[in-house]
């Protein structure tokens, strides 16, 4: 049964990594906005493909 | 959308839209942004969402003082020569369409390397190289596209205030260690003497003591810290009994393991400060959007137009001295006191005073600071230094300067200070029992009793019960500074209103026409007048007349600044403009008015009247039973019959008061002990505002700026003010009911701990079950008693 300590050591060890790169990303000010990304990954790509959207409406109308 | 609505903007294009590529357009700034963002291949703006553009104003010169070095380094957020970060504060931002055509604001400007935005904040974050753009060429694109960014001295000057994440981390830790605390004393709960337990157990312990060291000295030392200064202050706070609730599980779980005694109460200890963290993150609610704390500073342009011999430099505000000569183009505010030299005044004070129909003014006239130029350019000589001003005066009284000290005894201290003293009687007692009794145990129930009374479902109602309001509250738009804005709204008991702009909407300024009738023929005459007048108050004429303007052009047109116009159309002459214009009797002092003279016969008059706020009755009629009501008003006594008729007989109406006479006002009656909440809007009521106990800016739109206050409350929900009151003083019952629910527990926890039999295990139940039970009680009575709003 020694093999508690190690098990308990491991676990408390990828805890604490887990806890720190939480900490990082907080500092980081990753949950500072957490709306705007959510709209932003929306409209990636609506620059390029101005046409595509208007042929995708006329598309619907058709089916 | 309708066919008439403008595609930019989505308003009503009236008679004749304007039209472009088969759109409509109200305006021609409608057009262009339209033109800009089509020619860019930016029209996926109309795409997110239908009309989702705002009209862009007229910034010819505005934006000058941007290249003054001095102004760029403080608005810079970072700049190493070749690149430079920008953020602007945005208040127009408001849809998917706006974040997406701030983003690509690459398209617009090369030099733009990238531009986030943060929605919340409404802050458009700009990176950009030197040397292809620069600040002012941004701003004025930004603004061209109908996003002009507000730029102030007061933002300038503290931009490096850093959000403080210590709470985050305090609770952040506090979690990691309950979760992980609680999984290793599970064993020993369940198992008393089991072989590979008692192995490993001293391993377990020994790991719990670790996480529960930095739980203790650095989660919870807001609590130390904030038991010591209360008791240094002779006030027994709330902090106290948790304090000492915290150290005493600390040490004798300490003394437990270290002593092979048993397993401690780490896990009840980390679970108690994380649920006490949890609450106060949940008390910190704020509109990161809104801010409360603006005085004068943050209205006035950071820079004014300076002439000195005949050349225009940009200077900072505050280097304006007394002499000094000041351009003042339209829509810029004026920041001092001074007198008008040339140019067509039509000041709007309503930042000031609320008003909003322009006043006029005459070469010579004093202007104050504050006021709005709605027409044309016009030049000033300033009279006084920034912080000498009429206006500006009012912020050198003590309340602008007094540090919010930690005045206010909240509910929750009110109780602890009963409830400090009974469990250290109770522990006293208990102690001396059980020392004659079995001596042994005494040790045991002395901290067992400290450790059950700990207070950690008192001290959760009130942050949960507060929180859970402030959040509903600013779901409907009545948004507070703090949860201690509740428990204040419920103490007061008079009620002191601003009249103008406050009771008064500001925005529909309703024209009243008193006289001859005017025939379809001569308002159409009159309309098509109007149209080619720039005076404000034509302007109001003009929108308000319902008719279309009349075909034929006028003959002779002849606007004379300062009193009004003199056109003939169809061989009718028409007068229009003030009561000296024209030669006649003046109908009504108090009143903005316009005068008609058709044929040189007088017809009529046009009296702007202000209109009072929907609800503007029931809102008196209900207050009015519980609390004194008082109207302060800057105006004279113009309105005091009308007020009479429409409020309750016992409402105290004051006019002339000048913004100091409000602030003495409200200080003379809080002297008699009188708790105060003053509403109001204007910058003359800022000094009332601070000094009330709660104080209230009504705002046509809260992303415009509001004085310093408490709260802000969207001006479209005047009427559901008594609500919001009622509600305020239901959440004080609601704490009440819940500070018994939580007696109870203790109660319950001291049976448990007065005969000795509190074990790890009954804490560890008691605790978190108090705890959640509580929040849970709040919660629900709290949605439930405002489920009408």
């Amino acid at each position: 049964m020694e093999v508690v300590y190690i098990t308990i050591g491991v676990s408390i060890i990828v805890a604490i990594f887990f806890f720190i790169v939480f900490i990082k990303t907080v500092k980081s000010g990753q949950y500072d906005d957490t709306y705007t990304p959510s709209v932003r990954m929306l409209f990636d790509d609506e620059l390029v493909v101005v046409d595509k959207v208007d042929k995708s409406k006329e598309e619907n109308q058709q089916v | 959308m309708s066919l008439n609505n403008c595609y930019h903007c989505g308003t009503d294009c009236g008679k004749n839209p304007i039209i472009f590529n088969e759109k409509y357009f109200c305006c021609n700034g409608c057009k262009t942004v339209y033109e800009i963002l089509n020619t860019n291949e930016l029209n996926c703006y109309y795409d997110l969402e239908s009309a989702p553009g705002t009209i862009p104003k007229d910034i010819k010169g505005k934006y000058n003082y941007l290249e003054n070095e001095e102004i760029i380094e403080k608005l810079l957020e970072f700049s190493d020569g070749e690149t430079s970060v920008l953020e602007l504060f945005i208040p127009s931002i408001h849809c998917s369409s706006c974040i997406w055509v701030l983003e690509n604001l690459s398209k617009l400007n090369s030099g733009v390397t990238t531009s986030m935005v943060n929605f919340p904040k409404k802050i458009l974050r700009i990176t950009f190289k030197n040397e292809r753009t620069n600040l002012k060429e941004l701003v004025e694109l930004i603004t061209s596209i109908g996003y002009e960014p507000y730029i102030s001295l007061e933002d300038a000057d503290n931009k490096d205030n850093k959000v403080d994440k210590t709470l985050i981390y305090q609770v952040s830790i506090a979690a990691f260690a309950f979760g992980n605390i609680m999984l290793l004393s599970f064993p020993e709960y369940f198992e008393v003497d089991e072989f590979w337990l008692e192995k490993y157990k001293h391993l377990f312990r020994w790991l719990m003591f670790t996480m529960a060291v930095p739980v203790v000295f650095y989660s919870a030392k807001d609590y130390f810290i904030s038991a010591y200064k209360g008791l240094k202050h002779w006030i027994l706070n709330i902090d106290v009994p948790i304090a000492l609730g915290i150290s005493v599980l600390f040490f004798r779980s300490s003394y437990e393991i270290l002593f092979d005694l048993g397993s401690g109460f780490f896990d009840s200890l980390s679970g108690l400060v994380f649920f006490l963290l949890l609450g106060k993150y949940f008390q910190q609610k704020t509109y990161s959007f809104l801010s409360f704390e603006r005085d004068y500073k943050s209205y006035f342009p950071i820079a004014v137009t300076l002439i000195k011999n005949d050349i225009e430099t940009n200077v900072p505000v505050k280097n304006i001295k007394k002499g000094d000569r000041l351009l003042i183009r339209n829509e810029e505010l004026i920041p001092v006191d001074g007198i008008l030299i040339n140019g067509n005044a039509a000041i709007d004070y309503s930042f000031v005073t609320g008003e909003s129909v322009p006043v006029s003014k005459q070469s010579g006239d004093k202007l104050f600071a504050g006021g709005k130029q709605t027409s044309g350019a016009i030049e000033m000589e300033v009279i006084s230094s920034i912080s000498q001003s009429y206006l500006t005066q009012l912020w050198s009284n003590d309340v602008f300067n007094k540090k919010t000290a930690v005045t206010i005894k909240n509910i929750t201290d009110s109780i602890s200070k009963y409830f400090t003293i009974a469990i250290l009687s109770i522990a006293l007692v208990a102690g001396i029992f059980w020392y004659n009794y079995n001596a042994s145990m005494a040790f045991n129930v002395v901290t067992a009793v400290l450790i059950i009374a700990c207070p950690c479902a008192l001290a959760l109602s009130a942050p949960f019960a507060f929180g859970n309001m402030l959040r509903i509250f600013g779901y409907k738009k009545f948004y507070l500074k703090n949860t201690e804005t509740i428990e204040s709204i419920s103490k007061i008991d008079t009620i002191i209103f601003d009249k103008t702009g406050t009771i008064t909407t500001n925005d529909k300024t309703q024209l009243l026409y008193e006289g001859e009738n005017l025939s379809g023929k001569e308002l159409k005459s009159l309309k098509n007048i109007l149209r080619a007048s720039n005076h404000p108050l034509s302007r109001s004429l003009y929108e308000y007349l319902q008719v279309s303007p009349s075909s034929t052009e006028p003959s002779s047109f002849n606007e004379i600044l300062g009193k009004g116009i003199e056109a003939t159309i169809n061989n009718i002459d028409f007068k229009i403009g003030s009561a000296s214009f024209l030669q006649v009797e003046v109908k009504k002092l108090e009143e903005t008015a316009i005068y008609i003279k058709i044929n040189n016969h007088f017809k009529g008059v046009f009296l702007f009247k202000n209109s009072y706020r929907k609800g503007t009755k029931e809102v008196f009629n209900k207050l009015s039973k519980k609390y004194n009501l008082v109207i302060l008003s800057g105006d004279n006594e113009g309105e005091r019959e009308n007020l009479d008729k429409l409020l309750p007989k016992n409402t105290k109406l004051y006019f002339n008061q000048k913004p100091e006479d409000k602030l003495n006002f409200i200080k003379n009656i809080q002297k008699s002990g009188k708790q105060v909440m003053m509403i109001g809007d204007g910058l003359n009521d800022a000094g009332a505002l601070a000094q009330s106990n709660v104080g209230i800016a009504i705002s046509e739109d809260v992303n415009v700026f509001t004085p310093a206050c408490d709260a802000i409350l969207d001006a479209q929900l005047f009427d559901k003010l008594p609500v919001f009151v009622s509600l305020s003083i239901k959440t004080i019952k609601i704490i009440k009911a819940s500070f018994v629910l939580s007696l109870g527990y203790n109660l319950i926890g001291m049976y448990f701990a007065l005969n000795g039999l509190l074990t790890p295990v009954v804490a560890a139940i008691l605790m978190p079950l108090s705890s959640i039970t509580i929040v849970v009680f709040v919660t629900i009575l709290t949605n439930f008693v405002s489920r009408r709003i």
